[in-house]
């Protein structure tokens, strides 16, 4: 890591889309117009599993104001029998997931999709559009999707050699388990269950369309990645990505659910079929029936310990719900359950389950809660039954540098045994619990990423500096990346403006996600940096008749190296500027790159609950969450994404879940039944940051967006056990299963 | 394309008629968070919304007599809490009715409303059951009253007839040393909806409860006047045993369903334990404390 002054790394400088967002000018997507533009429906599968037989779309052809109406037939298929893969995603997938071809796989999912002058005409010829079902049995909870006898979603998946709803699994195994578990004085196994919760983004999913005469499309809308966007429609539309321009717009939440696409290809079809600019805006109810949550699961998890509280041997079994297609984050579950531990003898086993529900997108450290979640209430019970404490017993077994982990990986310098100590000695930890109150801890890792990024800094001619980057700022990429630039080049932070650029003005960019974005573009940007610099002193070394060697940059201005390079005025970056037709022309530089180097985050959660004995009622009266962050770039943000992964893991913990009912419909497609936490359900959530720089990163960064969601459901469900002296194992910790589990029955 | 049409009524006579000549596709709007939300999902498709928010006796608050109040059906929530001497007679009719929605939608909501929309978990209802309030409503035939407590028939459904409109809500006189406070279980701390929600209201004089009227809404088909209640309330000292015996008689008059938001044997419980609470509260606030 660089030794830098740190002027603006580590301050809270004001964020750069503050004021457009406060005052409402802030584009959106759906603020998106056009002249001419008509307005997109989709229409939905009443069923959750059915043939479709067939469809007429004559009457609704027939109505005034109808532009143009699509299916299938209108999308590009990718056959079964042959992977096409992009990202995480499968265009296998992907492509029966915008428009299904010859079955409908869950409720609301789309199968006809039309254009016309007015949104209500749009719906009402949806409601025109004939379709003749031939509804089959169908299978939402994973146990009546593995049954012997159950519905088959995909004939052509196979498990054991027979058709399944197992479409895939993944296993992580280190030494000898049984061998391990011979050795434990003391072993735990429990079952655990979670449900499907969504990302609950504020902003609905939404598009503009406009394909021109010449066939060139323009795609405004929010998505967590315009490259993403243009890749995903190119494929599905067969448009060439060069003819494609994704623009990202400002968006309004995604928390991994907006990495894919549902309207987008649609939208530019019936763009494409009309000649007119076409939009599509989700309403909620769609956006919780058919985009993404994350995956409900059952796990099993058996723990072996000696009794002076090692951890000898440890298994995890996990069945993730995958939706309608392949593809649940069985990898975060599997890969990151034991990560934070030093274990000699482990496995852990995922199953990717298909079922009647709609298909799962990322949502915080996909999978990784739900591996956390069993494996920390086990530890609970571990520390328990060994009388230790339970942060005690994580700090005998914690990974650190140079451990294996059991995912793969050797570890090189981390902060997770810092998490620890710093709980310990937390007042929130040694504090006094009132009545009916119960204390829980918890641990949590999470992968982080790194991946393609672009940059583009440019000096303009006034002296000051313009970054463009290429991925949509979620989480204050915009404000670090200025603190960056403004430390790198020695200038107030003012001077720069950050910006993201769409996919023509860009370089690739791969989306938001993965944690990976601060990391990755800080890389490419201060790449672009060096080469600006580098530039900046050839042009001074040029005014003064001597060698760029020896000039250096400082504080902004270049200057002569020593006293031997002689003896001139410093030159400003302004004056650099202004003189830079004269040197050499414009003054820029661009980088791009496959970053690596990206390194795991550690946390430990401690949280205080209050139960309501007569109600069975939760209320979480206290939380403290604890992270290794790497380096903080701009700490209010960083304590931002920590303190909104730990309000999710709370709504995930005690009131979230996709509830279906007997005709196997979502039963709470809006918020007032799928109960997101509200502001006055929440104490304040307060955190520590631990600073322990990523080696491999030239300002230290690690990611810190998704750990903060890994460790609350096993916090909070340890608390309740403090509170009313009875195990919960699955979740939502509601008022009525927690009134059973007080009760007893 | 249906097209819904928009009449801003300024007198009960002209709501009335528009409604009445409407045959049945007409709605009356008064803060419209209930209607307009309905309309939206396509629940209700009306084919004449009748704005009453302009006419005046809807929209006011009387004291008639001292302590005996007469509120307008479209008042809001936001207005009737700026009554200082209204929220400190029936400081539980206030804080049911301040517990719909949010800030935002308490400038708009209307006590009326929430009772027209006929909901079981309408948090008002409760409260307003207890607290013994008149419904004043007018009709094509005139104008009729009839008690709170028998305004509601069935989910979404009331005593209502085409053409009528509840106009104004009359509470009774009311006495010294009582109060009344409400209740309810949600999952959340705000923004949710009832699963549970119990009125209370009291007379209670030199220990003695003189009169007793006992609420419970969502664990019915509509909101219940517990008359059990007041026969064993009245003439007691509201000790423990009394209200343990309330509590049961709460929980074996429910008759909630299974869903989403709560299991039968949930609400049933939570019927009794929300009686206790909310009666040791209305104690609490005739004492003063």
């Amino acid at each position: 890591m660089n030794e830098i002054s740190n002027k603006w790394i580590g301050k809270n400088t004001v964020r750069p889309d503050g004021a457009e967002k406060v005052t409402g000018r802030a584009q959106y997507s759906s603020d998106t117009t056009m002249p001419g533009m008509i307005w997109g429906h989709v229409l939905r599968s009443p069923h959750p599993h059915a043939k479709i037989k067939s469809i007429n779309t004559k009457k609704a052809e027939a109505l005034d104001g109808v532009k143009a109406v699509i299916t299938s037939k209108d999308i590009v298929d990718f056959p079964l029998d042959k992977p096409v893969i992009l990202g995480i995603q499968d265009m296998r997938w992907m492509c029966r997931n915008v428009m299904a071809r010859d079955k409908v796989l869950f409720h609301g999912h789309p199968l006809a999709a039309v254009a016309a002058t007015t949104e209500a005409i749009a719906e009402e010829a949806c409601n025109l559009i004939e379709v003749d079902y031939e509804i089959l049995p169908w299978a939402i909870d994973i146990e009546d999707a593995i049954k012997p006898d159950a519905p088959i979603l995909h004939d052509h998946i196979k498990f054991n050699d027979k058709p399944s709803n197992i479409a895939g699994t993944l296993e992580h195994k280190k030494g000898d388990i049984e061998e391990g578990f011979a050795k434990a004085d003391v072993i735990i196994e429990r079952d655990f269950k979670t449900e499907a919760v969504h990302q609950g983004y504020l902003e609905t999913h939404s598009c503009l369309v406009s394909v021109a005469a010449d066939g060139r499309a323009t795609i405004w809308s929010s998505s967590q990645g315009q490259f993403m966007v243009r890749a995903m429609t190119s494929f599905l539309t067969g448009i060439p990505q060069s003819n494609i321009r994704a623009i990202p717009a400002e968006i309004g939440g995604g928390f991994g659910g907006k990495t894919i696409v549902y309207l987008e290809p649609l939208a530019t079809v019936l763009s494409q079929k009309t000649g007119r600019p076409v939009k599509i805006v989700m309403n909620r109810e769609d956006t919780m029936r058919a985009s993404g949550p994350t995956s409900g699961s059952k796990s099993k998890i058996k723990i072996g310990a000696t009794k002076d509280g090692k951890i000898v041997a440890a298994q995890g079994t996990y069945y993730l719900q995958a939706g309608a297609f392949p593809g649940s984050p069985i990898r975060g579950a599997v890969g990151c359950s034991l990560a934070p531990y030093d274990i000699p003898n482990a496995h852990t086993f995922g199953y990717d389950v298909v079922s009647n529900r709609c298909k799962v997108a990322a949502y915080r450290a996909p999978g990784a809660p739900i591996g956390a979640y069993g494996v920390e209430c086990v530890l609970d019970e571990i520390a328990e039954a060994l009388k230790i404490c339970p942060l005690e017993l994580r700090k005998l077994n914690a990974a650190k540098e140079g451990t294996k982990a059991v995912h793969g990986p050797t570890y090189p310098t981390m902060g997770y045994m810092e998490t620890l100590e710093a709980a310990m000695n937390h007042p929130h930890y040694k504090s006094q619990l009132g009545k009916h109150q119960g204390r829980g801890v918890a641990s949590g890792f999470w992968f982080n990423a790194g991946g393609e990024s672009s940059a583009q800094l440019n000096i303009t001619e006034d002296g000051n500096v313009v970054v463009t980057t290429g991925h949509p700022d979620i989480g204050g990429s915009r404000a670090s990346i200025a603190n960056i630039t403004a430390e790198l080049l020695g200038i107030h932070h003012d001077r720069v403006s950050v910006l993201i650029g769409d996919t023509a003005t860009i370089g690739y960019s791969n989306l938001t996600g993965g944690s990976r974005v601060l990391f990755a573009s800080a890389m490419v940007v201060t790449e672009s940096a060096k080469i600006v610099i580098k530039q900046l002193k050839q042009r001074a070394a040029k005014i003064w008749g001597i060698d760029e060697e020896a000039i250096e940059w400082e504080n902004g201005e270049a200057r002569p190296a020593g006293d031997n390079a002689g003896n001139f005025d410093p030159l400003s970056l302004a004056e650099l500027a202004g003189k830079a037709t004269a040197t050499g022309g414009p003054i820029g530089a661009g980088y791009q790159v496959n970053t690596e180097g990206a390194e795991g985050g550690f946390a430990t959660h401690i949280c205080d609950v209050e139960v309501d004995m007569d109600l069975g009622i939760v209320r979480v009266k206290k939380y403290t969450s604890i992270q290794d962050v790497g380096k903080a770039i701009h700490p209010d943000y960083v304590e931002g994404q920590l303190q909104g992964g730990c309000a999710q893991g709370i709504g995930w913990a005690l009131s979230e879940e996709y509830i279906y009912n007997k005709q196997g419909h979502l039963d709470n497609t809006g918020f007032l039944d799928y109960r997101m936490p509200v502001c006055s359900d929440l104490p304040m959530l307060d955190t520590v940051l631990i600073e322990v720089p990523n080696p491999k990163h030239p300002q230290g960064v690690r990611g810190v967006g998704e750990v903060p969601l890994v460790p609350p459901l096993a916090a909070i469900s340890n608390a309740v056990y403090q509170a009313i002296g009875k195990r919960s194992y699955s979740l939502p910790m509601s008022p009525p299963k927690v009134l059973k589990i007080i009760e007893g029955n | 394309m249906s097209d819904t049409q928009y009449l801003a009524a300024s007198t009960i006579e002209e709501a009335v008629n528009a409604h009445s000549k409407a045959n049945g596709s007409a709605r009356f709007l008064a803060g419209g968070t209930d209607l307009l939300v309905q309309i939206k999902s396509g629940i209700r498709k009306p084919n004449l919304v009748i704005d009453i928010k302009k006419i005046v006796e809807l929209n006011s608050i009387e004291e008639i007599s001292e302590n005996e109040f007469v509120v307008g059906a479209s008042v809001s929530g936001v207005n009737l809490n700026r009554n200082k001497k209204f929220s400190k007679l029936w400081p539980g009719v206030l804080e049911a009715f301040r517990l719909i929605g949010s800030e935002q939608i308490q400038g708009r909501a209307s006590l009326g409303g929430n009772i027209c929309n006929g909901s079981p978990a309408g948090d008002s209802v409760p409260a307003l059951i207890a607290a013994g309030c008149i419904a004043l409503i007018a009709g094509p035939n005139g104008k009729r009253e009839i008690p709170i407590e028998e305004f509601h028939i069935g989910p979404g459904k009331t005593v209502l007839n085409n053409g009528e409109m509840l106009v104004s809500l009359k509470f009774p006189k009311r006495e010294i040393n009582s109060s009344d406070a409400y209740l309810r279980m949600t999952p959340r701390t705000e923004m949710d909806i009832a699963v549970v929600g119990c009125g209370v209201n009291i007379t209670f004089e030199n220990n003695v409860c003189t009169a007793a009227r006992v609420s419970l809404g969502a664990v019915a088909p509509t909101p219940l006047l517990i008359k059990e209640a007041s026969k064993i309330m009245v003439g007691s000292d509201l000790n423990s045993e009394i209200l343990d015996k309330v509590s049961k008689v709460c929980m074996d008059l429910c008759d909630p369903i299974d869903d989403k938001r709560g299991t039968i044997d949930y609400r049933t419980k939570v019927a009794g334990v929300l009686f206790k609470r909310a009666t040791l509260t209305t104690i609490d606030r005739i004492k003063g404390n």
